[in-house]
């Protein structure tokens, strides 16, 4: 496969999934601002602002962290490269690039949910309704997936695909878990920590994993062996990771040894992870331990395989 | 009953004759559509408006807001052409093409048609289409354009002229075969009742064509497109796609050790066919121009070893430019000592003195094109213009009168189309792709084009035209 089609395959999945996940933690900020927590509600809102490393081109915008205003900065605001809207533009863009290596039926999934954001665009997020949108842009996200799921050959176009989407699903999981650690243990509110921990296992599509799983108080800990050690947690990082570590061997040829190098450490890191290493270590620091590693990964990724000169 | 009009003033109607009734070819068509509601037909157009836009079938509009896309106009009343009709033209554009595709072979090799008086030295040599660097260079098949487009009409009698070779990059096929798909989507039935030709196949034959160009036996090819941006983008994905081949960028390619090379997530790949949709100026910034992010640094010296194909030849240009088109008639009498079959329009070159001062005293009749001019751009209809056009124009043409060739305005014949003022007639033309490997090979009919304001006769889709589906007919056979 054409090193430039790879590329665009991969990015077109990362700013889809990295449109979904704003849209899931902007869902839960927006929930917990209808709640009389303030200070809870600000913390949900800082992180999605975070993440999206728009955070700097906000405050010089706006000053302070307002609901109103963090939501239309990271939807539907043309001029921050970060919002839905912009990702979701260049997932279609890449795909447009590519659309002679995607099936009809995915092209046209994602060009509709283009055709439709303009639409949204110009009525406005309070016209819409703001959880209207955000179980929009999922329900977009999760139609494209089928879609290729359902359509597309397996083959290098369908893994480069799939490794754009766990790429950028880790890099989120690991950044939402990170933001959060300085306040425990702080003796507080503990309706104030039901909330915040409900809101996080809620913004990754984990809270019914947990109760299943653990049956029991939300805790910090078992919360941190979810979103990393478990396996049955579609977004844990060793989730992601299996997911890489399978899809890497797999396409053609022989390039990428550094790459696939890479991947099998990871997994084999969460694969044996033990939880009492991480809290020794301390969960923060074991983040960004991993935030390096997988933007590692990323990097070589791009040069063994989508960049090659 | 629909109401069918007339165009009127003894233009040439595909469906009418001159009294009104319905020509026999389309007696079965007329007949089908008369016993649908007039509702029918407005919700047909509009779900054929939908899908297009959701199959993303645009294209790109320069000049405006980067990353416009438009839709275009799609008729859904079908031209139809008998296919006695169609046998005969088929046969006129073979002759021409072959003619062509002789002319340039010469010209880049011992240049007789020179030699014998035929034609000017001056209108090749100073052409800015001719490539000096395709000299003495051989091509597999003795074939130069494998691909091009012949811009037909007809004239008030219905007499075919050829108004174009479109011997470089040609588009709109891609909206020949998804004009059928979606006539057939929405009006299957219509299809079982008449016996139309089929073009789906044309891709196959283009990937054969490409294919019979290279001297490998089992040649890798690729589509070179200038990318997402490029007004025909949507056409090079899709021919990309039915073909089954790589669509590359300019940056995918290099060249190493005298071969092309396309750079995959395996390694390096050789390519053998480079079906191009660029400008010879843009293919190799070695070559032409340095300032091409299009093209592939040292592509031609590739091409000039006989290591890598392309189609279109560099250099074809030569042959399809609006001033050495009035000698195309005496290019088929020359190869072929044939006399040609179908007819060119008469044409006053500018440059020319005694051409000039009789187009400066006509403006208001002709229609005046520049040489190089494609897409309906930099034009004047005189009979459609007005004064002030009209005067700005001629001081245009008076400072350069090299730069443009002058023709009668010539009516073009007319089809109705579903307005929205219910049937009325439009002025179309007639673009049939053909295919130049070791045979000459077409899909039956071609894109029908068609301007879509009353009256007017620029069928150009930069300029607002539309298209149709196009028939080839065979007689019931009962």
């Amino acid at each position: 496969m054409l090193s430039r089609t790879a590329a665009e395959l991969y990015w077109l999945s990362r700013y889809l999934e990295r449109a979904e996940n704003t849209a899931r933690m902007l869902d839960v900020a927006w929930n917990m601002s209808l709640i009389p927590f303030s200070v809870t509600a600000r913390d949900e809102l800082s992180t999605p602002l975070a993440i999206s490393g728009a955070k700097e081109l906000y405050m010089e915008r706006y000053g302070t962290l307002q609901v109103h205003n963090v939501l239309h900065f990271l939807t539907l605001d043309r001029d921050n490269p970060g919002s839905i809207f912009n990702s979701l533009r260049m997932a279609r863009e890449n795909a447009h690039a590519v659309r002679g290596k995607i099936t009809s039926e995915m092209w046209e999934s994602i060009n509709t949910t283009w055709i439709e954001l303009q639409e949204m665009s110009r009525a406005g997020l309070l016209s819409i309704g703001v959880s209207a949108f955000f179980d929009w842009v999922k329900q977009r996200s999760h139609l494209f997936r089928g879609a290729a799921y359902g359509t597309i050959m397996r083959n290098d176009a369908f893994r480069f695909l799939r490794i754009g989407t766990f790429i950028e699903r880790a890099d989120n999981t690991a950044r939402i878990l990170g933001g959060r650690e300085q306040v425990d243990g702080s003796p507080g509110n503990t309706a104030v920590e039901f909330y915040r921990w409900n809101a996080l296992l809620r913004s990754v599509g984990a809270f019914e994993a947990y109760r299943e799983i653990y049956s029991d108080a939300l805790q910090f800990e078992n919360i941190v062996e979810l979103l990393i050690l478990r396996g049955e947690v579609p977004r844990s990082l060793r989730s992601c990771v299996e997911m890489l570590c399978e899809l890497l061997p797999a396409i053609e040829g022989n390039a990428g040894l550094n790459a696939k190098r890479q991947v099998t450490v990871l997994f084999a890191r969460l694969q044996y992870g033990d939880m009492r290493h991480i809290m020794d270590v301390g969960v923060n620091d074991y983040l960004d331990d991993f935030l390096r590693r997988i933007n590692d990964l990323a990097n070589t990724l791009g040069q063994e395989y989508l960049e090659v000169v | 009953m629909f109401p069918a009009k007339l165009p009127g003033n003894g233009i040439f109607d595909e469906m009418l004759l001159a009294d009104g009734q319905v020509r026999e070819h389309y007696g079965s068509y007329w007949s089908w559509l008369n016993k649908r509601p007039l509702e029918e037909m407005e919700r047909k157009r509009r779900e054929a408006e939908l899908l297009f836009h959701r199959v993303g079938i645009t294209f790109a509009v320069y000049g405006e807001s980067s990353g416009t896309e438009r839709l275009i106009p799609f008729d859904s009343l079908p031209r139809v052409i008998p296919a006695q009709e169609w046998g005969w033209l088929e046969n006129g554009i073979r002759q021409r093409v072959q003619a062509l595709n002789m002319f340039l072979h010469d010209i880049y090799h011992d240049q007789n048609i020179l030699k014998a008086g035929r034609i000017p030295p001056e209108q090749i040599f100073g052409n800015a289409h001719y490539q000096p660097c395709m000299q003495d260079v051989d091509l597999p098949n003795d074939v130069y354009a494998q691909i091009s487009g012949v811009d037909l009409i007809r004239d008030d009698k219905g007499d075919w002229y050829v108004l174009e070779d479109n011997l470089r990059t040609p588009s709109g096929v891609s909206y020949m075969i998804e004009n059928r798909r979606m006539m057939m989507r929405l009006f299957p039935e219509l299809f079982s009742g008449n016996s139309v030709a089929p073009v789906d196949h044309y891709p196959s034959l283009l990937l054969e064509t490409l294919q019979q160009g290279s001297n490998v036996s089992h040649p890798n090819v690729v589509l070179l497109t200038p990318g997402r941006y490029n007004s025909a983008y949507f056409e090079h994905a899709f021919l990309a796609q039915q073909m089954g081949i790589e669509l590359v960028e300019g940056p995918d390619l290099f060249v190493k050790d005298s071969h092309v090379y396309m750079r995959t997530t395996a390694g390096p790949q050789q390519v053998d066919v480079i079906y191009r949709r660029i400008d010879d100026d843009y293919l190799d910034p070695l070559a032409f121009r340095q300032d091409s992010m299009l093209g592939v640094p040292g592509l031609l010296s590739v091409y000039r070893e006989g290591n890598v194909s392309i189609a279109n030849a560099i250099g074809t240009g030569v042959a399809d430019d609006k001033s050495v088109y009035p000698y195309v008639p005496e290019m088929i009498r020359f190869y072929l000592d044939e006399e040609p079959m179908l007819k060119n329009v008469p044409t006053w070159q500018c440059r020319d003195a005694s051409n000039l001062s009789y187009v400066l005293d006509h403006l208001a009749e002709l229609v005046v094109k520049e040489v190089h001019g494609a897409g309906g751009y930099g034009m004047l209809v005189g009979p459609l213009s007005t004064k002030e056009q009209i005067a700005q124009f001629r001081d245009r043409l008076i400072a350069r009168p090299d730069n443009y060739i002058a023709q009668p305005t010539l009516s073009l014949s007319t089809c109705p189309i579903f307005a929205e003022s219910g049937i009325a007639p439009r002025h179309i033309d007639l673009r049939p792709f053909v295919l130049s490997g070791r045979e000459i090979r077409m899909a039956p009919g071609g894109l029908t084009r068609v301007a879509m304001q009353e009256g007017s006769l620029v069928v150009n889709s930069s300029q607002g035209g539309g298209t149709k589906d196009t028939w080839v007919l065979e007689e019931p056979s009962c």
